[in-house]
């Protein structure tokens, strides 16, 4: 396993730069927006990520109410915290693309309303996680996290249903797309998703780590009164 | 062109400042295990 992870590291790290080259190169630009539409590479595959991301941290955490699998809580904790890092990408790419081609940096409009909120979900959730010093924290987490993912659907279907100001879905949404393009989505989508895992891999053994440094812990607080007396 | 470097720079910074906060807290947790050994 030692050996796995730089391997992959590594080949992470390539794909990553292959599909940078692919976004700024290869990829044809586009005739109406100009150059700046390539911020889709990064914006678009970063909100897709997110998506797995919460999407995982949701099955998990049914998975804790289930089981009470110490496993799956930390896949839902590390899952959250990631997956909270590529949301603030998406919030972050979003109204830099959006001052060039709309011309204002931010509207209140129901996909990008329900982003903020979506991430504020997710924040608060690490914020009950790193704050509460209740046992029933993970549980009480889980159930957040349940009724959280309840957003995912809704700021997917928002631009399927409503009119916003965000443009309809190109890929799936029964728009077209040029093929290149398309190729070169995929390739980014692909290296931010080995990208997320890798950071996901070693956030996990972060969280087991720490949770057997805490258990030393309480082992040692429990020993020390008894070696005082 | 500038926009786009912008959101392309803005999002690695985003993920450098998050992998800086992990390895702090590996390095902090190590510190720990260490202080931990020695008692």
């Amino acid at each position: 396993m030692k050996r796995v992870f730089p391997l992959l590291g590594g080949l992470t790290a390539v794909l990553l730069s292959y599909a940078l080259y692919q976004a700024l190169v290869v990829a044809p630009t586009d005739q109406l927006q100009g150059d700046v539409y390539r911020i889709i590479y990064y914006h678009v595959p970063s909100a897709w990520t997110a998506f797995v991301l919460f999407f995982v941290n949701f099955v998990a955490s049914i998975v804790y109410l289930i089981r009470r699998s110490a496993k799956a809580d930390m896949i839902a904790l590390v899952t959250a915290e990631v997956g909270v890092v590529f949301c603030t990408v998406v919030l972050v790419t979003g109204p830099i693309w959006a001052r060039p081609v709309w011309g204002i940096w931010w509207t209140w409009d129901l996909r990008l309303t329900l982003t903020l909120v979506m991430w504020l979900i997710y924040v608060s959730y690490l914020m009950l996680r790193r704050f509460s010093s209740s046992g029933q924290t993970p549980v009480m987490a889980a159930v957040l996290a349940v009724f959280g993912a309840l957003d995912m659907p809704l700021v997917y279907f928002s631009i399927w249903y409503f009119r916003t100001q965000h443009p309809s879905p190109v890929i799936g949404g029964g728009g077209s797309i040029d093929p290149v393009m398309l190729r070169v989505w995929m390739i980014n989508w692909a290296a931010f998703l080995c990208f997320a895992l890798m950071v996901c891999w070693s956030r996990y053994r972060l969280e087991r780590l720490q949770r057997e440094v805490e258990e030393m812990q309480a082992l040692e607080s429990m020993i020390e009164p008894r070696s005082a007396r | 062109m500038n926009f786009l470097y912008a959101a392309y720079a803005a999002t690695w910074i985003i993920h450098i400042l998050y992998l800086g906060s992990l390895v702090r807290r590996y390095s902090r947790l190590r510190n720990e295990i260490e202080e931990l050994k020695r008692k």
